[in-house]
């Protein structure tokens, strides 16, 4: 496959170290395919987190080469990063709500510095609200949240804008069995519509519960391919992205 | 989690994708973005609505002071341009005859529009501060010290060196006694004194201006360090920095009105009280400080100008910090 097939990310090679510590990533290379559904495991401290802000650009490699959506992402100049964040939906592991807005602006968030209209907003954002069960507190503010309910907003954020690449951090750690199986749906749903998702877990009941997925493995900052998915991606035929080209303006 | 519940459940996944079919997908949308409502107004520190204002009111007052010796400046210059004193030092028996000759020639020379002798009274009368009580007692200044007399003239235009050279050797065959200067000469140090003022109220809006820039750099830099986790967030969402930085502009513009309001109302207060009491001395190098419309206009740039300064102070201290930020 190449990157006209629909690859949405590429990672060559890539080393990650904080300040004068060892690598906390070495060597990590793998490629994310447009429409796949992606699943990231590793014990605590394998990586996880740091590969994904690579990822969702919030952190620059220390070494190697990192393509997203067909560009190089190492090189992008700082004025285009806006465009391509605006690509990506994400879970943040603490959730990282603003503390000062309600749920209700906390979600409304991404389609607000994208300019929607704020009347397609609310129709949005309720709908969402409504999914993730929190129709009744979206004038509450995240402190006053329990860290389940924070959880489910930070999701609906995530998902709302129907990103191309969807990556979340850990994200049904806070939440009870019945909602994390609603919000893998969405995951799911949005998985079918087109979006590439990425999920780091280290809850390995969660991987059977989307047998389509592709696993891969972070032990101690190296990348493993378990199930040779990542090498040998199996044809999905329904997955070609359904995203038009190009929208980092 | 519950191992028999299917994630896949065609029925449950369908509802999913039909909610998510109705979102607009933000991945389409091109814009500046709604910044107002990113973060609610989130106000620069408390004190800095003040801190402007006093600003303000401090280079409105230190303008209008430069702006009043000015014009202090310019009237007595305009009063004094074509002013000649001439001096017939001559206290003999010829002062007379020099006095008149002196007249004469004055009125006939080329340049000169008017001749006016002082009267021994008047030249009492200006002395007699520096005399005492010698004129209650019926004693004349020329009694008590050699007076000359005074002669002022008016030259057509100002009394430049050339013009005082010509009078000077006119009036050296008819009155040798008789000494020649332009009015501003004696003026020139007062003169030396305002253009130092003006130097002086200059140089303390310049001051002003960098103190509430600094004032405002530090405040941004300190509104920004509050504010930093959100700021992370609006990045990770694809928010500009253009977009994060109009958020800081419009909370330090809206402190800057209020503030530059509040000083400028302070200090045209100020200035009119100063003025009447000035007004009120009716001293004549005094009379010639009063502010003009265009001075008034003027003054009233000062807040204008803090606001500009102040938001495009905030702006640039915020786009520099995020170009530090990925």
């Amino acid at each position: 496959m190449t990157a006209m097939d629909g690859e949405i990310a590429r990672f060559d090679k890539v080393g990650l170290r904080y300040g004068n510590e060892r690598e906390v990533l070495s060597d990590v290379g793998f490629t994310l395919f447009a429409g796949r559904f992606y699943f990231l495991t590793g014990a605590s401290g394998a990586g996880k987190s740091s590969l994904l802000r690579m990822l969702y650009l919030a952190q620059r490699p220390s070494r190697g080469m990192i393509s997203l959506f067909g560009t190089d992402a190492i090189t992008l100049p700082r004025e285009r990063l806006p465009g391509f964040r605006r690509r990506i939906g994400v879970v943040f592991q603490d959730v990282r709500l603003v503390p000062h807005l309600s749920a209700y602006d906390n979600v409304a968030l991404p389609l607000r510095i994208a300019g929607l209209p704020e009347k397609e907003i609310a129709a949005s954002v309720n709908d969402m609200l409504e999914w993730v069960g929190l129709e009744g507190r979206m004038h509450a503010r995240p402190a006053s949240l329990s860290g389940g309910e924070q959880q489910r907003v930070g999701i609906a954020r995530a998902v709302i804008g129907r990103p191309e690449l969807l990556v979340a951090d850990e994200p049904t750690g806070n939440v009870d069995a019945d909602m994390a199986v609603k919000l893998l749906r969405l995951f799911e749903a949005l998985n079918r519509l087109g979006t590439t998702v990425v999920v780091a877990t280290h809850d390995m009941h969660l991987l059977q519960k989307v047998p389509d997925s592709l696993i891969m493995r972070l032990d101690r900052g190296k990348m493993s391919d378990p199930t040779g998915a990542l090498r040998y991606p199996p044809r999905k035929t329904q997955s070609q992205s359904r995203f038009p080209d190009m929208r980092d303006g | 989690m519950a191992e028999d519940v299917n994630v896949q459940d065609p029925v449950e996944v369908a509802a999913a994708e039909k909610r998510l079919l109705r979102l607009p997908g933000f991945g389409n949308i091109r814009g500046r973005g709604a910044d107002s409502e990113l973060v609610p107004q989130a106000r620069l520190s408390g004190p800095m609505p003040w801190v402007i204002a006093i600003m303000v009111a401090l280079t409105v007052i230190a303008a209008a002071t430069g702006l009043a010796l000015r014009n202090i400046a310019l009237a007595a210059a305009a009063d004094l341009s074509g002013g000649v004193s001439v001096q017939v030092l001559d206290s003999g028996e010829g002062r007379d005859r020099q006095i008149g000759a002196t007249v004469k020639a004055l009125q006939g020379a080329p340049g000169v529009a008017s001749v006016t002798l002082v009267s021994a009274q008047e030249v009492n009368n200006l002395l007699a501060p520096w005399l005492g009580g010698a004129q209650e007692q019926g004693v004349s200044a020329a009694d008590v010290v050699p007076v000359p007399a005074l002669i002022d003239v008016k030259t057509h235009g100002p009394a430049d060196e050339a013009q005082l050279e010509k009078l000077r050797k006119l009036l050296a065959r008819v009155a040798p006694a008789a000494r020649v200067d332009a009015q501003s000469h004696w003026l020139s140090p007062v003169f030396g004194a305002i253009d130092s003022l003006q130097w002086l109220a200059a140089a303390m809006v310049g001051l002003l201006g960098v103190a509430m820039t600094a004032a405002v750099l530090l405040a941004t830099r300190s509104a920004l360090g509050q504010h930093r986790e959100t700021i992370a967030i609006v990045h990770m969402m694809g928010g500009t920095d253009s977009q994060i930085a109009r958020i800081f502009q419009r909370a330090i513009g809206l402190d800057a009105v209020a503030g530059a309001a509040l000083g400028l109302a302070v200090a045209v207060a100020a200035v009119v009280v100063l003025g009447q009491r000035f007004a009120g001395l009716g001293a004549g190098l005094i009379a010639g400080g009063a502010l003009g419309w265009l001075d008034w206009a003027l003054m009233v740039l000062i807040p204008l100008a803090a606001v500009v300064l102040a938001v495009l102070t905030a702006r640039v201290t915020v786009l520099s910090a995020l170009r530090r930020m990925l």
